[in-house]
C-alpha cells in the first residue's frame, strides 16, 4: 500500500515526509526568539492568527550551524502547531513505505527519526517522522 | 429555577421539531415500532420534566399518553386511527403549552380533559386541536457546539489581525479621511465584537459546583464521616476554559478537606464540634479575579507534624523552625507530601498540593492559606477572569518584548527614584524599595539577552508570587494591553519561564512570562532564606498608615487619593475630554467616563486621568501627573465644609490636601440604576406554596417596576401584598391586597380577585392598590 510521500531537503539531506503529518507548507516570516529554550527551538512566528513554534531541524539532527531556511512544513502534535524548516521541497508522490532493515545504521541524530525507506527511481530517500524531531516529545513508535 | 425552565422549554422545542417527521409517519404506518418508541420516549421525558418542574398540567397530559403508549408497546391495544390522532393532539398541546410558558401567555385548561379522555379505549370522538394557538415567541436561545465558538473566537483574532494589517497598510501612504473614517468604523465594531465572542464563552462556575454534593456526600459516607456542604455564588461566571482547568484541583482540595481536614465523628465530639463536619465552597468576583474560597471546620494544617515529616524526608529542621508561619503552612505545598500518615483510598493517589498549586498558578491564579490548628482551613484560588484575555504590561528587554500579567504587578518604579536602593549583598543584588528589601532579577541577564546601549535607567517592576515579591529590572515598560493568551508548545515551556503565548496586534508573537517560574530559575528561594521572617517582624514595626498616590493637580497642589480607590492611572490625548451632556467626560478604551476635576482642563494636548472605581460605577479624576505612592498618617484634618478634599495631612512635613473619593462619587458618578432599587414599591408574595407566582408573576411584577420579595426582611413593610385567593395572608396583613383566582370569572359581585393570567388586571389592582385607592 503506497501512502503521499512530501520530498524534502532537511539539514542538506533528501527526506520523504508522509503528507498526513504535514498540514501546510509556508514560508516564515519574522520569528521571536524564545530565551533559554532548548537551541532546537528557532522561536515563534505568526501564521494568520495562530501562533506556530519553529524548530530549526538542522540543529535538531545534530548539525552544527543553525538552518537559514525560511520555508517551513506545519505539522500538528498533540495540539500544538510547529513549522519545521526545510531547505526546499522536491516533489509529492505516493511511495511504499520499506522498513530499513538491511543493518543499515543510521547516525545518532537520524535514528529517532527515521521510519523506512521509500525508494524513487532506484535512489533510496530516508522517510522521517516530523514529530520525533520537535524537541520536548517522546515519539510514539 | 429560571434557567432550567428555559432549558426545558428549549429541549422540548428541539424535540418536537424533530418529532414532527416520526408523527406524520407513525400516523402512515401506526405498526411501526421504532416510531412509536421516539414518542413514547419524548412524553416521557416530557413527564419527568414536569414533575421536576413542577407543571402540572403538561405532566398530567404527557403521564396519559405514557400510558396509553405503553399500552400500545406491550400489545394491549392497538393503535387505531382513533388512538394514534388523540396521541398526536395530545403531543399538539404539549407543544402548545411550552410556547405558552414561553411567552407568558395563557391557554385554557379545559381542553386538556377532554384530549385525556380520547385516550381512553373504546372512544370514537375525534379530538380536536384546539383553535388558533398561542402566538410563538420568538425562541432566544439556540444551543452551540463549543467547537463553533471555539472557531468563532479564532476567527475574531484573524480579523483584528486583518484589521491591523490594513491599518498599518494605510498609514503608509496618504489617507483619504473617508476611507480612515471606514477604517475607525471598522476598527469599533471589530473591538465590540471581539467583546461579545468573549462573553459567549463564558460559563457558569455551576458547572463546577453542581457536581460536588453529590462528590462530597460519597466521599465523606465512604470515610464514615458526615459533611454538610454549603455553597455559594453558583452565577458567578468563568472562562469555560477555566472551568475545566479548575476541575481537578478543586475535586482534589475537598477530597483532602474530607479525608484529612474533618476528622471522624466522634473525635469531632471529643473535640467539642458538632459530628457534623461543614465545608464551604464559594465564589464570586472581584475586580478582574474570580476568588473561589473552600472551607472547612477540620482540624487545620498542623504545621509541627508537617515539619516532621520533612525533616524525616532529609530537610534541615533548623532552617524550617525559622520559617515564619505562613511559610510554614505553605510547606503543604511541598511535592511528594501527605500529611496523613496512612494512603486512603480517596485521596492517597499520589496527587500532592503541588500539583493543585501549578496548576492554578499555570493559569496565572494564585491560592492563600488560611489554617487554625483545630479549628479549620481556608484556601482561597484566585483565578483570572478569563484564560483567553489577560490584561497586561509589555516590556521590554533589549529589542524583544514580553508581556507580563499585569495581576502579578504590584507596582512599576524607576531606578532613579530616591526611594529606591539597589546593592549587591554577596553577588546577589537586592533591591529596597520603600524599606522593603527584595531580590533583584534582571530580566536581559535572566534571558541572555543584550540590552541596547542606551545607557538609560532601568525600570523595576515589583512581582509577586505565591512565596513572596521580588523586583524584575526590564530596559522598557511599553504598553498596557489586552492580550488573547495561549498555551506554548511544550518545547517552549520547558524553559520553565513563560506562561504562554500571545499575538498582539503587532502581529509578532509575544511570550508571556511566568512570574513563579522566573523566580525559580532565577534561583530565588523564598522558602529556604529567612527573608519572611525578617520581613514579617518589619512589617509589625511599620507605621499603620493609608497607601496613598501622591499626585500634582491641575491646580498645581500636590493631593493624595488613597491606593484602593484608583482602578488605574491612564494617559489620555487633549481632545479626548469633552464638554459634553452638562459635564465633562473623557473617552477611555471606547467608554465615556465622568471627568472629575480641580482646576481647568482646556489647552492641554495630554493629561493623566485617575480611574476610580467603585463597584460598578466608575468616575475619572484629571490630574497633571502621578508622584510617588505613600503612606498617610492617621492623623487628618477634616475639611470645614463637603467638597472634593476630604482633609488636609501632615507628609514628610508638607500639608497635603487628601481627595473625597466618597464626593467625587456621590457628585460625578452617572446614576441611572441605582435610584429605582429606593423608591421601587415592594410586593410581597405570600402563600405561593407550589412556585408559581415566584415563577410566573414575578418577573411582570419586576419589569413593571416593583421590587419582589417572598418573605420580608425586619423592618421591611410591603406596599401591596400578593396572595393567592385559597391561602390567608401570612404577613404584612396590614398592607393592602390583591387576590388572585385560579378561575376565570369571578364569583359574585363582591368578588375583587384578580384571574391570575390577567396580566393588565393584575398590574392595575396593583397600582391601585399602592396608590391607596383600593376599593375595599
Amino acid at each position: 500500500m503506497s501512502n503521499l510521500f512530501l520530498i524534502a531537503h532537511v539539514a542538506g539531506r533528501t527526506v520523504a515526509i508522509d503528507s498526513d503529518q504535514v498540514e501546510s507548507v509556508v514560508d516564515i516570516g519574522e520569528v521571536t526568539a524564545v530565551p533559554r529554550a532548548s537551541p532546537h527551538v528557532r522561536g515563534l512566528a505568526a501564521l494568520r492568527s495562530r501562533v506556530v513554534t519553529v524548530v530549526d531541524t538542522q540543529s535538531a539532527l545534530g548539525q552544527e550551524g543553525g538552518s537559514a531556511a525560511s520555508r517551513a512544513v506545519i505539522t500538528q502534535v498533540d495540539g500544538h502547531h510547529y513549522a519545521l524548516l526545510v531547505d526546499h521541497l522536491d516533489d509529492v508522490a505516493p511511495f511504499e513505505l520499506r522498513p530499513l532493515g538491511g543493518g543499515v545504521t543510521l547516525d545518532p541524530a537520524w535514528r529517532a527519526a527515521g521510519r523506512g525507506i521509500v525508494e524513487r527511481d532506484g535512489e533510496p530517500i530516508l522517510a522521517i517522522d516530523l514529530a520525533a524531531l520537535v524537541p520536548g516529545q517522546i515519539a510514539a513508535h | 429555577m429560571d434557567d432550567l425552565l428555559q432549558e426545558f422549554i428549549a429541549e422540548t422545542r428541539e424535540t418536537l421539531e424533530a418529532l414532527s417527521g416520526e408523527i406524520v409517519a407513525w400516523e402512515a404506518h401506526p405498526e411501526d415500532s421504532a416510531r412509536l418508541d421516539a414518542i413514547f420516549r419524548f412524553v416521557h421525558t416530557v413527564k419527568g420534566s414536569c414533575g421536576f418542574l413542577d407543571l402540572p398540567r403538561l405532566g398530567r397530559l404527557s403521564h396519559a399518553a405514557e400510558d396509553v403508549l405503553a399500552q400500545v408497546r406491550v400489545g394491549e391495544r392497538t393503535p387505531d386511527r382513533a388512538l394514534v390522532n388523540s396521541v398526536l393532539a395530545v403531543v399538539d398541546r404539549i407543544g402548545e403549552l411550552v410556547e405558552a410558558i414561553e411567552s407568558g401567555a395563557s391557554l385554557e385548561a379545559s381542553g386538556d380533559e377532554l384530549l385525556i379522555a380520547a385516550l381512553a379505549e373504546g372512544t370514537q370522538e375525534m379530538a380536536q386541536a384546539s383553535g388558533p394557538s398561542a402566538p410563538r415567541a420568538a425562541a432566544r436561545s439556540v444551543r452551540l457546539n463549543v467547537d463553533l465558538l471555539d472557531r468563532m473566537m479564532s476567527g475574531m483574532s484573524d480579523m483584528v489581525l486583518a484589521r491591523n494589517e490594513l491599518a498599518r497598510r494605510l498609514r503608509q501612504g496618504d489617507i483619504d479621511p473617508a476611507i480612515e473614517a471606514a477604517l475607525e468604523r471598522l476598527s469599533m465594531t471589530v473591538g465590540e465584537m471581539r467583546d461579545t465572542v468573549t462573553r459567549t464563552r463564558m460559563q457558569k462556575i455551576d458547572a463546577l459546583f453542581s457536581a460536588l454534593p453529590r462528590m462530597v456526600r460519597d466521599t465523606a459516607a465512604g470515610l464514615g464521616k458526615s459533611v454538610m456542604l454549603h455553597i455559594d455564588g453558583s452565577d458567578v461566571e468563568l472562562d469555560r476554559e477555566m472551568i475545566e482547568v479548575m476541575r481537578d484541583p478543586l475535586v482534589h482540595i475537598i477530597r483532602n478537606s474530607i479525608d484529612h481536614g474533618i476528622e471522624a465523628p466522634h473525635q469531632r465530639r471529643g473535640a467539642g464540634k458538632r459530628e457534623n463536619g461543614r465545608l464551604s465552597v464559594s465564589a464570586r468576583q472581584s475586580g478582574n479575579q474570580i476568588i473561589i474560597e473552600i472551607a472547612d471546620d477540620g482540624r487545620g494544617i498542623d504545621t509541627e507534624k508537617l515539619i516532621a515529616k520533612l525533616v524525616a524526608g532529609g530537610r534541615d529542621e533548623q532552617q524550617l523552625r525559622r520559617l515564619s508561619r505562613r511559610a510554614q503552612l505553605a510547606l503543604v505545598f511541598e511535592p511528594g507530601l501527605s500529611s496523613k500518615d496512612e494512603v486512603t483510598e480517596v485521596s492517597g493517589r499520589g496527587v500532592g498540593m503541588d500539583v493543585v498549586r501549578a496548576a492554578i498558578e499555570q493559569i496565572g491564579g494564585r491560592v492563600e492559606l488560611d489554617s487554625v490548628l483545630g479549628k479549620g482551613l481556608r484556601i482561597s484560588i484566585h483565578v483570572p477572569l478569563t484564560l483567553s484575555i489577560i490584561s497586561a504590561i509589555v516590556v521590554g528587554a533589549g529589542n524583544q518584548r514580553f508581556a507580563i500579567s499585569r495581576q502579578a504587578i504590584e507596582e512599576i518604579v524607576t531606578d532613579r527614584s530616591d526611594a529606591i536602593r539597589i546593592d549587591t549583598l554577596g553577588g546577589a543584588r537586592v533591591a529596597t524599595v520603600r524599606d522593603r528589601r527584595m531580590p533583584l532579577v534582571d530580566l536581559g541577564g535572566l534571558l541572555g539577552i543584550e540590552r541596547a546601549e542606551t545607557g538609560e535607567s532601568q525600570l523595576l517592576a515589583i512581582l509577586s508570587v505565591s512565596e513572596g515579591s521580588f523586583a524584575l529590572a526590564v530596559d522598557t515598560v511599553l504598553d498596557n494591553e489586552e492580550l488573547v493568551v495561549k498555551p506554548a508548545s511544550p518545547a517552549v515551556m520547558a524553559a520553565g519561564l513563560y506562561a504562554g503565548q500571545t499575538l498582539p496586534d503587532s502581529g509578532l508573537p509575544m511570550l508571556m512570562l511566568d512570574c513563579a517560574g522566573m523566580a525559580q530559575v532565577a534561583g530565588l528561594d523564598f522558602s529556604r532564606d529567612a527573608n519572611e521572617a525578617f520581613e514579617e517582624e518589619e512589617a509589625a514595626q511599620e507605621p499603620a498608615g493609608l497607601p496613598a498616590l501622591l499626585f500634582c493637580d491641575l491646580d498645581g497642589t500636590r493631593r493624595a487619593v488613597p491606593l484602593a480607590a484608583v482602578d488605574r492611572v491612564e494617559q489620555v490625548e487633549g481632545s479626548a475630554v469633552r464638554f459634553a451632556a452638562g459635564r465633562f467626560r473623557v473617552t477611555i478604551d471606547g467608554r465615556i467616563l465622568p471627568l472629575a476635576a480641580h482646576g481647568t482642563l482646556e489647552g492641554r494636548a495630554r493629561l493623566s486621568v485617575l480611574r476610580l472605581k467603585d463597584g460598578e460605577s466608575e468616575v475619572s479624576y484629571a490630574m497633571d501627573e502621578a508622584l510617588d505612592i505613600i503612606l498617610l498618617p492617621e492623623e487628618m484634618v477634616p475639611a470645614r465644609v463637603p467638597g472634593p478634599v476630604a482633609g488636609v495631612t501632615l507628609v514628610d512635613g508638607e500639608q497635603i490636601e487628601l481627595l473625597d473619593v466618597l464626593w467625587v462619587f456621590d457628585e460625578h458618578a452617572d446614576r441611572e440604576v441605582e435610584t429605582e432599587g429606593e423608591t421601587a414599591p415592594l410586593c410581597l408574595i405570600s402563600g405561593d406554596s407550589d412556585g408559581w407566582m415566584s415563577s410566573f408573576v414575578r418577573p411582570i411584577l419586576e419589569s413593571a417596576g416593583y421590587r419582589v420579595a417572598t418573605s420580608l426582611a425586619p423592618g421591611e413593610t410591603p406596599a401591596v401584598v400578593l396572595v393567592p385567593e385559597e391561602s390567608a395572608p401570612a404577613e404584612g396583613a396590614k398592607a393592602p391586597l390583591v387576590r388572585l383566582r385560579r378561575r376565570r370569572s369571578a364569583a359574585g359581585a363582591g368578588d375583587d380577585s384578580v384571574y391570575r393570567y390577567d396580566r393588565a388586571g393584575l398590574l392595575s389592582a396593583l397600582e391601585a392598590q399602592v396608590a391607596g385607592k383600593g376599593l375595599r
